[in-house]
């Protein structure tokens, strides 16, 4: 996995609520059997027609938008537990996805590929849509040794939660698999006490 | 690991809730700092979300830990017509053949693919083989995997990366869950079912309502459901965000569980009934938030919007703009423009396209004994487009053998074969955009059931009433 320590990139706005996993990737595209290419299908029926023509209204096709930041609306994520969602966000190119509240499959999915779910307040959500509605090229940093998230067109700083484990596992680009493959020993042990 | 939720539960004074109880009985080891090393007593597996675990333990050059903890079926991606024949779809094809290798490569003891008798919707196959017992952990590739928990279990959906774990190591890592209960005091009224409490529930809670919270369902109208219908409820608990549902084992599961092929026989199932009889929450436990609902004031439910929380008796309005928190305004209104319904209208009477009957939620025996109970004598409207979807090869025999299937085709409907169909629509079983569909399924998502169709969530007899008038029906009239 690959490490996360501090960005500061222009964001991509998307100000709807609930946006479930059937959006992020719809499942006609879950028949891959391998991680990549779903970055191509992100929001694949907002963001193309029939004819596969890219929709003119939606975000990711509008040239005044760019940068490895999704800011979205509340309870991002829900839905089905598909990893190929936070697949799609990650090889569309978004290392990080800010919003008021996050769906809990999603966010742990999310963190095992090294995408970084930041929840902000409803408050500063706001703020940052507002920011971007001002100047499209508004940025955004986040530092994850620190924790804070600032909005650099009001200098707005706030700190994120995240827990320990999983902030050292990012910052040095390790995985769960590694950590369980280590304590072998004590799942037989926990294996003898089974009624 | 949730950082919505960061409170520590309440737990010891006063007694141990039934989360508590089993999520201790699994603790294996706790990360300083992090999350708890949790051990999987049962672990199920399809193809969809499984191919890239086994491809990362090849890379790692890891064996399966525990091949006999895994069970694996065919059901996400395969046809309901023709399953003798070669899959036709090239990449849904090297899918299932990708899952047949995988079980093979890895010596899964386990593997029930398309054509075998036990194949069938995962969440369907694991109760009615009997896999699926009080008091375990459960886990699989998919968020439905609350369905478990009405056997008192703590069961719930992970990612491929934690598929990939649970096949190397038996474990994944996960934060412990705040705690819920939810009490439905009195009875249901007539003509309202296990599907219309969920959608009840969820419309209270809303589609994140639950989200850091493992929900238990207690009271009156829950003890008196079926093990089917309990499991119609816990199946539900994620679209309202929760990690899982989960109701206390009583007589009614240890009577469904008893004799089942991989249920516990003999000597291992007296010791074990002993411990399952355990397994409730103690009184005077104290759970993070508890809510109370009677049960009378639940009318047969339907959704009008694009997420199951947009929920609404049937005989309701859907609620007007000015009702609607000004921040979800937008998403709102752009959710009643998908389905082309309007603000403040009544949805009974509307005429519908498709009705589908099956899924995870509500594939099951009862519910095609529900939905053949009303279309009795009754006929299949000409302007609707029926499939009914039985959930295993083993619910479509006993569909047979009850004589359900003689007054199916009687009133002008059909069976198809078993698996996920129109729920998710990966294969041909889609509806048409712009059409209307009442589907027994769990989401009625934007493009969930085909690029533009429109889902309107109901239990199944809802769908029967629809089926026989061609419109929205309130099956008490």
């Amino acid at each position: 996995m690959e490490k996360f320590i501090k960005l500061t990139s222009t964001v991509v706005p998307l100000p709807i609520e609930n946006v479930d996993t059937d959006q992020i990737i719809p499942a006609r595209f879950l028949k891959a059997t391998d991680k990549n290419g779903f970055g191509d299908n992100l929001f694949a029926d907002w963001r193309y027609n029939k004819d596969g023509s890219p929709k003119a209204d939606f975000v990711l096709n509008n040239s005044l938008y760019s940068g490895s930041i999704l800011v979205a609306g509340k309870n991002f994520g829900s839905g089905s537990s598909r990893e190929h969602a936070a697949w799609a966000i990650d090889g569309y190119g978004f290392k990080v996805v800010v919003s008021s509240f996050f769906a809990d499959i999603f966010q742990n999915n999310a963190l095992n590929n090294g995408v970084l779910p930041v929840v902000v307040s409803a408050e500063f959500l706001a703020e940052i849509f507002t920011s971007v509605n001002v100047d499209a090229k508004l940025t955004l940093t986040i530092d994850l040794e620190n924790q804070t998230v600032t909005n650099n067109a009001t200098g707005k700083s706030v700190t994120f939660v995240i827990n320990t484990y999983k902030k050292e596992c990012l910052l040095n680009g390790l995985d769960d698999i590694d950590y369980l493959l280590s304590k072998k020993d004590l799942i037989e042990a926990y294996e003898q006490t089974i009624i | 690991m949730n950082s919505n939720t960061q409170e520590t539960p309440f737990r010891g004074e006063g007694g141990s809730t039934l989360f508590d109880k089993i999520w201790d009985a699994h603790v294996v080891s706790t990360v300083e700092n992090g999350p708890t090393q949790l051990y999987i007593d049962r672990h199920f597996c399809h193809e969809v979300t499984s191919p890239q675990a086994f491809n990362g333990l090849r890379e790692r050059g890891l064996k399966v830990f525990r091949p006999e903890l895994t069970t694996l079926t065919a059901d996400h991606n395969t046809p309901t017509i023709h399953q003798d024949q070669p899959v036709q779809d090239p990449i849904s094809r090297n899918q299932l053949d990708t899952f047949a290798k995988n079980a093979n490569d890895f010596n899964m003891p386990l593997f029930y693919p398309l054509g075998h008798i036990k194949n069938g919707v995962v969440h369907i196959i694991g109760p009615e083989n009997g896999f699926t017992h009080p008091g375990a952990t459960i886990v699989c590739g998919d968020s439905h995997t609350s369905t478990h928990g009405a056997f008192g279990a703590i069961a719930f959906g992970i990612g491929t990366s934690e598929v990939e774990m649970v096949l190397a190591t038996q474990c994944v890592l996960q934060s412990r869950a705040k705690t819920m209960r939810i009490t439905f005091n009195g009875k249901l009224g007539t003509g309202v079912n296990a599907k219309d409490l969920a959608l009840y529930m969820i419309s209270k809670l809303t589609t994140g309502g639950a989200t850091g919270y493992f929900v238990e369902y207690a009271g009156e109208a829950i003890r008196n459901m079926s093990m089917e219908e309990r499991m119609t409820v816990c199946n539900l608990s994620i679209e309202m965000g929760a990690r899982g549902g989960l109701i206390a084992p009583d007589q009614t599961t240890f009577d469904y569980v008893n004799g089942r092929e991989f249920a516990p026989k003999g000597e291992e199932w007296d010791r074990k009934l002993a411990y399952w009889k355990t397994l409730k929450t103690d009184e005077g436990a104290k759970f993070d938030k508890e809510l109370v609902f009677d049960a009378a004031d639940i009318q047969p439910m339907i959704t009008y919007g694009t997420n199951p929380g947009m929920g609404m008796g049937i005989t309701e309005s859907i609620p007007t703009l000015e009702s609607i928190d000004e921040a979800g305004r937008i998403s709102y209104q752009k959710s009643l423009e998908y389905m082309g319904f309007e603000a403040g209208e009544k949805l009974e009477g509307k005429t519908i396209d498709y009705v589908f009957l099956g899924s995870c939620t509500n594939g099951r025996i009862e519910d095609f004994r529900v939905f053949a109970n009303y279309v009795k004598g009754k006929k299949k409207a000409h302007n609707v487009t029926a499939w009914l979807v039985p959930g295993s090869w083993m619910v479509e025999k006993q569909i047979r053998e009850e004589g359900l299937y003689d007054i199916l085709t009687e009133a002008g409907f059909d069976l198809r074969q078993p698996g996920c169909s129109a729920c998710l629509a990966m294969n041909d079983d889609k509806v048409p955009a712009g059409k209307y569909a009442v589907s027994t399924s769990n989401r009625n998502f934007e493009g969930r059931q085909g690029p533009g169709a429109r889902t309107i969530l109901a239990g199944p007899l809802v769908a029967a009433a629809a089926a026989v008038t061609g419109k929205i029906t309130d099956p008490r009239n």
